[in-house]
């Protein structure tokens, strides 16, 4: 019963979505696999203007996966990915690199740049793509963009320097560096403390309040999930089992969400 | 254990045992696996080289890490050349002198010391040096930024990692191997001349002028600018293992690795159609 009501809400909300206009980011029966191992078999998803979705499930159901296949670092075996209704397949790098720059990413271990400092690490994106941007510019904008994650200090230090929660805020702040309206976060509290974690989750909170980005999270914290999401979806066997607010997930007889949420 | 699974175990009651594969279909399936193997790793490094060339003719011109690169292999490799140019000039001197006096060719020792060191030694001797350090320098750099996820955010920030990171380094090691070539050669001249002047008195304004007696632009300017070719395959073979690495730390090892033995060996190979050419256009 409760998986009807959220995949009704989820059907509501494609409504909506339809009546306002294109998904933002829009999923549609996605397969993958890696040599013999089906990762995702048959996922469809739409997030838009926002909202937020955060994607769950055990460790190798393919989250992460369905991250980097939206945002094009790898390619789908079958399905289609459609960013604000162009379908991505297909696109050379170039034109794939104007839709990313709709894009902000944080990848699960920040993969910050370690040959440069924190400030070069969120300048990185701005020296390429806004080089209208005067040098003075561009610094106060990098300032602001760290400030904003709550890095006001330490701009000059290596990412080596750094705590993991730090560099998680420093990827935060460069995947915003260029205004982008879709943005994917993968596992961003993971591996972090309580606090660092409630911290990280407040920041997403009130980037999400004033920017209004479609943003997808996938995470293993349910906490946080609760938290950051308006929705959430359960992936099982690379299939979503379920899609709706924590309260349908909670009234689910599922026994793998019910399970999932016990344990959480 | 169930019976049945002793018995599989065991190999009791196996009524047609299993057959070993023979000695010839072994070898001529691992004969097959190498060459699918040599035909797939050429296959996509003809795709790799196809992606960085046309990122690199295409705009945004990546400038300044251009000049990072040309920094980073030309000026950081001179020490290392100079130094190796210098053992050379010395060894071929040393090897000349000797030779040329058992054929009472003496007077021939410029000449012999010039053509070997800018036709032959100079340029491959550079190209191995700079295989050496700058091959293993990109392959291990970029395996490194492949592996903790760095080039993926590259391309998720919406820069082409191939014009960026490829493009950028071949360039940078096709237009400084020239270069590196001829202070290599210049280092050469002066210490092989220098171990000969020890010996027997030669003002270094007579070695030059009997060394380069009767000289060519065919016969000098070819070899040095063939280390073009050897940078492209250096930066090429560097960047494609360093870009397709997969695995952790050993995956970084292998990348290194790789890209220093087979930049040298593709380098030698590249030389000896190289020099063909040379003798067959030039002269």
């Amino acid at each position: 019963m409760t998986s009807m009501t959220a995949t009704r809400d989820a059907a509501k909300n494609q409504a909506e979505t339809k009546q306002d206009g294109v998904a933002s980011v829009a999923v549609e029966n996605l397969h993958k696999k890696f040599g013999s191992h089906k990762v995702l078999n048959g996922v469809s998803l739409s997030v838009s203007r926002g909202e937020t979705l955060a994607v769950l499930g055990r460790s190798g159901t393919g989250k992460s996966v369905l991250l980097r296949i939206i945002i094009g670092l790898e390619t789908p075996d079958t399905g289609s990915v459609c960013i604000h209704g162009e379908s991505i397949a297909g696109l050379n790098l170039d034109r794939m690199g104007e839709i990313r720059k709709k894009m902000g990413f944080l990848f699960q271990h920040a993969a910050l740049y370690d040959s440069l400092t924190v400030a070069g690490n969120v300048a990185f994106p701005l020296e390429h793509h806004r080089r209208d941007m005067s040098r003075l510019e561009r610094s106060d904008r990098v300032k602001q963009l760290l400030a904003e994650v709550g890095m006001e200090e330490g701009l000059d230090k290596m990412p080596s320097d750094i705590s993991g929660g730090m560099q998680k805020r420093v990827g935060l702040a460069r995947a915003l560096a260029l205004d982008p309206e879709i943005l994917l976060l993968d596992e961003p509290t993971a591996g972090l403390d309580p606090i660092s974690s409630g911290e990280i989750d407040d920041l997403i909170l009130r980037l999400q309040r004033e920017r209004q980005m479609a943003s997808i999270v996938v995470t293993h914290d349910m906490h946080s999930a609760k938290t950051i999401a308006n929705r959430l979806a359960i992936l099982d066997q690379g299939n979503v089992v379920i899609e709706g607010s924590f309260e349908d997930l909670q009234q689910s007889e599922i026994g793998f969400v019910k399970e999932f949420l016990k344990k959480s | 254990m169930s019976d049945r699974g002793f018995s599989a175990v065991a190999g009791i009651n196996t009524p047609f045992p299993e057959r070993r594969p023979g000695l010839i279909s072994s070898l001529a399936s691992s004969a097959l696996g190498v060459c699918t193997g040599f035909l797939e790793w050429f296959g996509n490094l003809g795709v790799f080289s196809w992606q960085v060339l046309k990122a690199g003719v295409t705009p945004p011109y990546e400038w300044r890490e251009l000049i990072r690169q040309l920094d980073e292999i030309g000026s950081k490799s001179l020490p290392l050349v100079v130094l190796a140019g210098a053992a050379i000039g010395v060894i071929i001197s040393l090897e000349a002198r000797y030779s040329l006096s058992r054929f009472g060719a003496k007077s021939m020792f410029p000449a012999t010391l010039v053509y070997s060191v800018i036709q032959v030694m100079g340029p491959i001797i550079t190209g191995l040096v700079v295989s050496g350090r700058v091959g293993a320098g990109i392959g291990a750099e970029l395996a490194s930024m492949k592996v903790t996820e760095q080039i993926d955010a590259i391309e998720a920030s919406a820069i082409n990692p191939y014009r960026l990171l490829a493009a950028t380094r071949i360039l940078a090691c096709i237009l400084m191997l020239p270069l590196l070539a001829v202070a290599t050669d210049a280092c050469a001249l002066l210490t092989g001349w220098f171990a000969q002047a020890l010996v027997a008195p030669l003002s270094f304004r007579q070695f030059i002028s009997t060394g380069f007696d009767g000289a060519t632009f065919s016969a000098f300017l070819p070899p040095t600018f063939k280390t073009a070719v050897y940078g492209l395959i250096i930066g090429l073979i560097g960047c494609f293992q360093g870009m397709s690495t997969r695995g952790g730390a050993e995956g970084v090892g292998r990348a290194a690795t790789n890209s220093v033995v087979l930049g040298s060996l593709f380098l030698i190979l590249a030389d000896v159609v190289l020099v063909k050419f040379i003798l067959v256009v030039f002269t």
